[in-house]
Formats: structure tokens, sequence, C-alpha cells
């Protein structure tokens, strides 16, 4: 640390002098703002932090924050990252893609950088479209998506990015509005002092190609009715009044909606938010926004492990410890050699 | 462990060099052959240690399917693997095997043709069954008929005499049968006087924890050797000596390509004063290198199996990003899918190593077979104009030479390097004399330090071009790059038409500059001028040099010239080659470097092209040459 700067940074700080070049009104910016204003709060270091991305509207994130940063080439972030940390473990990463560069293009990568539990954190900007080519629909659309691309629907069967996640491994798993300024940037602080892959998904909106298009649970009045934001030790409760709350189907191995009042349930017969409880996380993220279900926000599923980059630094560390001779000349002259004189 | 020739005993093997009934011999070639799951490979690399240490100079040959275990007794899964050693300098694997060791009729029937008129055949008469000659196409069985009489047939019931060897072992026929390849051994270092001792202590350390079958593979050998002790063969079975090679003093080891590319990459990253970070996917033949790289941690190296090549090259250059020797090393396909990414490597100036270990092409080609076919993938592949330093290796012992002039370059003009090298150069092996780490000039990186005023990113070295390397860590150089056009005083993204223009003319000059920092294009052999000069790249030195040298010897004005460096060239080729008056240019492809001589230096090369899977044949490469030069 440079002693000649006890001043505290702010969010300004974290803000390059470059103009952020997305559209009026895109939902980055609200991203944007979160993000500076969260590494301003836990006071994180600007030299230690890398942001990384791919290739697409949310990848020109890294030019915008007064961090180290690195675009790189479309869906290959998860790559460029686990490069980094390995590289130099101590540094705090970042990974901002979306959901064509991080799911279609770069699906590998990204199931391969949450099985391994790389110490990073993933933001996923999902608009369902892909807007820096004009409009294309992507895995995430839903089925019947009018676009460029697909201009009598899209016949293709969407991806949930957060099943996708937990399917893959990740031990850390949650989920955001991008507008919601009064609760992401405790999710960010979260994910950043979880050790392992944290994916976060965020739904952000795309002004220009695909408008509104989480409306139903994003609208102000939807989403007092629509969400649902879990909290760890919590019963799930959502609604106007908390009226509503979730619990274990009495029919089979999912989760229903109950008006508690009409349905003469109470608080106690509720199901409590367990981070570390995998096959609950599976049920939130796999019924959210289906029918009466409303849609899961917060940190759903968060139940660490050691991380890939420590667990390398340790073997060399061990490898070293056993041999701490070992140089060059030790190397070269390993083996069965014999001398010509 | 460390012999000493001077004092060596001759307890075991040596054959004594003044017995008038040993044969004495300048050199000899074998070729083993056998189904894949005979143990070949095996057989040929511990012939290889103990003649090695027995002081004679030699070359190797690994030849074998890409098929694990094809159907036992099947031509297309044979393996083999052929030596050349000698009382003097060994250049290549030899053309013609003197003797040729067959496991079975699959073996027999596919590797009979390369066996020299008049050479010795050896028989394991015992894999000579119905069923085996059918599979391997014989209606009847090849021994004893006129197929085989310019040849010195010798047949043994191997798998017999095998089996009696270890039957007190009470191991399975089945396993007991796979102790033949070391019966095989046996006899054959018994017939050239090599020693067993480095073969036992390699079978004890192997089995360590199958004590039973290391004993049963030893008593095989031990049987097989004490069968020429005991039958009391000569002629084409008697014992034979090969003297030690007249070599240049020194400490000497074995070494094959991908052990050689490993230890310079080490010691390339030690003179760098960089952690290595080999980002890789598996690959034949190139997965040698990430398996002797991954056991090397103890010196600080980390090793990244990845998802797919895209990602192994990706998290190289991340690590070069974040200030370590960013390595990724593959095989023609698997480089095909780095390309973007190598282009990004490119733009943002970060060091880079990426090893190409040849294979024949194109798509899946010969995954197993020698080719040099990716010479204009590594000079012109991408997209954009995009150069990149690209260097070869001419023999295995030399990929660590060409290793560390890999990270030297990269490191010096922070860019990314491709190192060709080939199927061939990964898997055959040679005495190598051990350098002096000490005498190797350290070219240590230095980052740009913290807190710079008027830091960026991209500031250049006025000489050499090349971008300073700021590290994240460092406080105060906080930057972006990306695979976006950069302002050339600012490295913020720039779409400006004049900018674009500078810096596709400063990426040009910043690689073509390198051809000053190299040296000069020298002559391996003959004159400086002539007749005709043969210049060859990469794994064919060695037969045309031989091919060269024996011209020469017959009074024909030749010259040899092996080029390492193919992009930048040295600055001296041009008028190096126009100083003769024919130029032949034999290469493993259909005459890639040929295209880049006439492009670059307008010379009216002479093609000479093969692309069997092979190594070039001195006696073929010599009928050209004497065509030529006569």
């Amino acid at each position: 640390m440079n002693e000649l700067s006890p001043k505290k940074l702010t969010a300004k700080d974290f803000a390059t002098d470059q103009e952020a070049r997305w559209c009026p009104g895109c939902g980055d910016y609200a991203i944007l703002k979160a993000v500076q204003k969260t590494l301003a709060d836990i006071e994180a270091t600007p030299e230690n932090t890398v942001f990384i991305s791919g290739i697409g509207c949310s990848s020109r994130f890294p030019y915008y924050m007064e961090t180290y940063g690195f675009h790189t080439i479309h869906g290959r972030a998860p790559a460029f990252a686990t490069g980094v940390k390995l590289a130099n473990p101590d540094l705090d990463v970042w990974l901002v893609t979306g959901d064509g560069d991080g799911l279609s293009i770069g699906g590998n990568h990204m199931l391969h950088v949450l099985r391994r539990n790389v110490d990073i954190q993933i933001l996923l900007f999902n608009n369902e479209i892909y807007g820096l080519t004009k409009g294309q629909y992507s895995p995430t659309s839903r089925p019947g998506t009018r676009s460029p691309s697909s201009p009598t629907g899209s016949i293709e069967q969407n991806l949930n990015p957060c099943a996708f996640a937990l399917g893959s491994g990740a031990r850390f798993i949650a989920r955001i509005v991008d507008t919601d300024l009064k609760r992401m940037p405790n999710i960010l602080i979260r994910a950043q002092q979880h050790k392992g892959a944290s994916f976060i998904e965020i739904f952000q909106n795309c002004i220009v190609f695909n408008d509104k298009v989480f409306a139903e649970f994003t609208e102000k009045a939807a989403a007092k009715t629509r969400q649902l934001f879990v909290e760890d030790g919590q019963p799930m409760v959502f609604g106007p009044d908390s009226a509503f709350g979730i619990r274990q189907s009495t029919k089979g191995v999912a989760l229903e909606v109950v008006n508690m009042e009409a349905d003469g349930v109470s608080v106690d017969d509720l199901i409590v938010h367990n981070e570390k409880d995998h096959l609950l996380a599976t049920m939130l993220v796999n019924q959210a926004g289906i029918d009466d279900f409303p849609f899961v926000l917060g940190v759903i599923y968060c139940d660490p492990m050691s991380s890939y980059d420590s667990n390398v630094s340790a073997q060399v560390a061990e490898a070293q410890e056993k041999s701490p001779n070992a140089d060059m000349k030790e190397l070269l002259f390993a083996g069965n050699t014999w001398s010509v004189s | 462990m460390a012999t000493n020739l001077a004092h060596s005993k001759a307890s075991d093997g040596d054959n004594d060099s003044q017995s008038p009934n040993i044969e004495q011999l300048e050199s000899v070639v074998i070729r083993f052959a056998g189904d894949s799951g005979d143990g070949m490979q095996l057989t040929g690399t511990q012939f290889t240690h103990s003649t090695a240490l027995m002081g004679t100079d030699l070359a190797t040959f690994p030849d074998f399917p890409a098929e694990i275990r094809a159907p036992a007794g099947t031509t297309f899964g044979v393996s083999a693997y052929q030596i050349n050693f000698g009382a003097r300098r060994i250049m290549t694997h030899g053309d013609e095997p003197d003797v040729l060791v067959v496991m079975n009729p699959a073996a027999l029937k596919t590797n009979l043709d390369a066996l020299k008129p008049g050479g010795t055949l050896v028989v394991d008469t015992g894999a000579f069954s119905a069923r085996n000659l059918t599979k391997a196409g014989y209606k009847e069985t090849p021994l004893g008929t006129s197929e085989l009489s310019m040849f010195n047939v010798i047949e043994l019931d191997i798998s017999k005499m095998t089996l009696e060897a270890v039957k007190e072992f009470g191991l399975s026929n089945k396993e007991a049968l796979r102790s033949k390849n070391m019966w095989t051994l046996g006899l054959m270092l018994w017939m050239y006087g090599r020693q067993r001792q480095s073969v036992i202590d390699w079978l004890q350390g192997k089995f360590a924890k199958r004590p039973e079958i290391a004993a049963s593979n030893i008593a095989a050998l031990n049987a097989g050797h004490a069968f020429g002790e005991t039958a009391e063969m000569s002629g084409d079975l008697g014992q034979k000596n090969v003297g030690k090679a007249d070599v240049p003093p020194g400490v000497y080891r074995t070494i094959t390509g991908a052990e050689a590319l490993a230890l310079g990459l080490v010691a390339g990253s030690k003179l760098a004063g960089l952690n290595i970070m080999l980002g890789s996917y598996p690959i034949t033949p190139a997965s040698t290198l990430l398996h002797q790289l991954a056991a090397l941690k103890q010196h600080g190296v980390v090793t990244f199996q990845a998802e797919d090549e895209i990602a192994a090259i990706c998290a190289a250059i991340g690590a070069s990003f974040a200030g370590s020797l960013g390595i990724t090393s593959s095989s023609g396909p698997g480089i095909a899918l780095k390309t973007e990414a190598i282009g990004l490597a490119i733009s943002t100036e970060l060091p880079l190593v990426i090893v190409n270990s040849q294979r024949g092409g194109p798509s899946t080609g010969l995954p197993t077979k020698t080719e040099q076919s990716d010479l204009y993938q590594a000079v012109y592949g991408r997209n954009g104009d995009a150069p990149i330093p690209v260097i070869s290796s001419s023999a295995p012992g030399e990929c660590f030479f060409a290793a560390i002039e890999a990270v030297r370059i990269a490191t010096k003009y922070m860019t990314p390097v491709i190192l060709l090298t080939d199927g061939y150069l990964a898997n055959a092996a040679e005495p190598w004399p051990i350098p002096d780490f000490d005498d190797l000039e350290p070219f240590p990186v230095s980052f740009v330090e913290a807190n710079q005023e008027d830091f960026r990113a991209f500031r250049r070295d006025e000489k050499t071009l090349a971008r300073n390397w700021p590290i994240p860590g460092t406080p105060g150089l906080e930057h972006r790059i990306g695979g976006i056009e950069k302002d050339y005083d600012t490295g913020n993204i720039s779409y400006a038409s004049d900018n674009h223009q500078r810096m596709t003319d400063m990426r040009q000059n910043k690689i073509n500059g390198i051809a000053k920092d190299i040296p000069a294009q020298e002559v391996a052999q003959g004159e400086s001028t002539g007749k005709l000069a043969v210049v060859g790249w990469g794994s064919t030195f060695g037969p045309i040099y031989r091919a060269v040298e024996g011209a020469r010897a017959d009074g024909l004005d030749v010259s040899h010239i092996h080029v390492r460096h193919i992009w930048p060239m040295p600055e001296n080729m041009g008028e190096l080659l126009a100083g003769f008056d024919k130029v032949l240019v034999p290469e493993m492809n259909t005459g890639q470097f040929a295209t880049v001589l006439r492009d670059q230096f307008l010379v009216d090369v002479i093609r000479y092209n093969q692309v069997n899977g092979q190594p070039f044949k001195v006696s073929d490469l010599s009928a050209r040459i004497h065509d030529l030069a006569k």
C-alpha cells in the first residue's frame, strides 16, 4: 500500500476517463455504477483488481473501470481469467460476460471455469438477445422470439443460466435485476468474499433490441408480486404484505406457492432458505417464473470448497518444499549420464 | 547416475574388441517390430539407453500407429522402433535396417521392404500361428520360402523360450508372454555387447509395486542374454562389437526432442527470470511436452490442462498479461483452433511461446507420422496483417536451444513466437552433450515499476519497437488492453484510419527488425558459394547433412544450409542464396519453405518433396543431389 494516500477511494475513483459507449437507458450503466460503488465500499485496491471480458456490449465494461482490464476475444474470458489467477492468485478477478458470449460461443469455458472453481466473480448480463450484432436471438431467448435471424419466431429451447451453472458444479449462484441498486452491492460483496467461482446472473434490459423482456417481474407493480428475494436462514415469503410463501409441495418433489391466510398456512410451515442445500437451489432455479411461482433473486446457493488456483499453488509449493535444491543443473543432469574424456 | 567410460568394466557386455571371434562393425541399424501390445517402443528405448551408456553415437526413430491397441496381429497395429548406432558420428536413424526383429507375421509383412538385402531377420516363430498369418494377410507362411531367400533368417521360438524362462513366477500365459520383448532385448544386448544393468534398474523401478512382474521380465531378459551366450551361434547371430564413437568430450545423456523442449523452456524462463504457465490440451504428438512440464512443479512450473485448445492458449495469454511466461503447445489441428487468440497476443503485444509439434495433415491427417506442412500456417495463417516470428529446431537436442531462443525473442520483443518441431523430433532420441547452464547468456525481463509519471502501457523501446510490460498488482499502472486497434501513443481504443496504418506498419517493422538480432545464416557444410546449395529446415538436418557429405566425398560442389529462423530470416540469407547456381529445398511437405524463399529473395529454388509420413532417406536425397550437381 502507498502510505502517502490514506484517502479512502470513492466510486468515482473506480471510473476511467473513457466515455461509456452504451445506448442511453441501457441497463449496463446501472450495473457499472453498482460495481464501482461496491469496490469503493469494500476498499478494493485498484492495482490488485482485474476486470476481464469477452466480446459483446457487456464486454466493454473493463474500459470503464479504473483497475487492470483485459477485453479479450469472444467467449474465452473464463480461460484468460483462469490464466491470470494461475499466474497471480492474489489478484481479485472479475469476469463480465453476456448470454451470447458466456453461454453460446463461450459455453464450454463457462462450464469448466465453474467446474474447476477458479476464484473469480462472474457477472453474466442476461438480456436474452445479441445486442452488439443488432438483435439476433440468443441461447436464453424464449421460444417464439422474433428477431432478424428468427423472423417467424425462434424455435429453440432457451437455456436457464443458473440451472446451467448449478449443473456445471458452481458453488455460488445469485440473481439480481440490473436496476436494483439497493440490493445489488450486497450480492456483489458476497460474491467477492466467496472463495471460488461466483456466478451472478443479472437480468439486464436491452432498451433497443429487447426492451421490457423482464417487465413481468421488474416493473414496479410486478416486482412486489412476482419477486422472491431469498436470504439464508429466512423463511421464503413474498408479495404485498408478505402474504405469500413457499412450501414443499404435498403433491410431489417440488415447491409450491401458498397464500398464507387463504390457505391457512403459518410462516413456520414455509421453507427456510438454506444456501448450502443443492436440491433446494435446483428447485428454485428451475421453478422460478413458471406459472404462479415467483422469480427468485438473491444468493440462491453458496457452499464453498477449495478453489482451483489455490490447489494449483499448493501442489507447486509442495513440490518445491520436497525438492528445495531444484535448480537447472540438477534438472539437466537428471537420469542416466556418462562422461566422455 | 554417472558412468565414466574411461573406467567402465567389461563385466557385462562391452564385447572385447581384441577377440578374433567378434566381428567389428562401424555402425548397425536395428529395427524392432511387433504388435502394438508387444512393447516394441519400450524395447527400443531400453536398447537405446543401454547403447548410449556404452559411448556409441546413435539416432532413433519410433514409428507407431495412431491406435493405442489396434486388434492384435493386424498390420495396422504394428509398432516399430529403429535405432542406428555406431563408432562414428550418427546423423540419421538409418535408411535401411541391417537387422530386423519381427515379433509376429504382421510385423514381417509391414517391415520387410525396409530390410537391407542380405540383412538379418530375427523371427519369433512362436507367433507365426495360422491365425496370425491370416490376420497379416499371408495365405501360407513366408518362412522358408523364396520371399525371404535374400535375407539371413534366424528362426527362434521366442514365445516358447520366454514362457519357460518365467514359468516359476506362476503368471497367466498372457501375462507371461508380455515378457517376450525382454527376452528379445536380452538377446540383442548380448549380440552387441550392451550391458543389462540399466534395463534391470528400470524394470525394478517401473514395477516396484508388482515385484513378480519385475522379476519375470528380468528373468526373460537374462534368459535371452544367456541364450546368446550358450547357443554358440556365430555368423549373423554371433557377437559383434560396435566401438565407442569419437565424440567431443563432456557429460552426455540421451534426450528426445520433447524432453529437450521442456528443459529448454524451463531454462529460458530462468534466463528471463519468469515463471512458466503452460496451457495445453492433449494432442498427438505434442502431449509429451505437457507431461514433461507437469512433472517439473519443483521448478515453479504451472501446467494447466485446459478444456480445449482455445482455452489452453487463452489461459497462457492471461498468464502473460499477469507477468508469467505463457506457453502453449499443440499440433497442427490444435494450432488452427488457437489462431484467433494468437492474433490477440499480437495485437496486445504480450510474450507467448507457441510450440507446434507438426504431424501429417490436413485435418486429422496422420497423427503419429511426421511432416513439415504447417509452415504456411505458422508464417501466414491468421486474419489481418499479423506478423509473428517463427523458429524451427533441427534435431532432438537442438530443441533445447531453439526453445531458449523462442523465449528470448518473445520477451525481448513482446510478441508471440511460434516454435516448429515435428513428430519425428518429439519422439526421436540422441546422445546429448549436456550444456553448462552458466554459459548461457541471461536475458532478464524488467516489468514497469510502480507509480511511473506519464505511464503508458504501450510505450515503446525505440530500437526494438517492443512495448513495455506493466503487470497487474503494480500500483499506479492500472490500464486496459484488448484486441481493438489501439492509439499509437496512448494505447486507448482508436478507430482512426491514419493510426491503423501506423500501427500495422509498426507491427510489421517490429517483427522484421528481429532479423538484425539473430545470428547470420551459416553454412552447415561446404563452401558459402558454389554450384548447389541444399537448403533445409527442421528435422531434415540429419539426412540432408549425410547426403551432402556423401556428395562432397564424391567430389561434387555442394553445400548444406540449414535454417533455424524461418521468419524473419537472417539478414544475409538473400545474399547467401545468390552465391549458388542452384538451390535445392528438400521438405516433408509440398514446397512451403520453397515458396517463402521465392517470395522473399526471388530465388528460382528447386523443390524436393516427400509426404509419406517417414523422414527422408539419405539415398533418395543423394540421388537428387548427384543429378543436380554433377
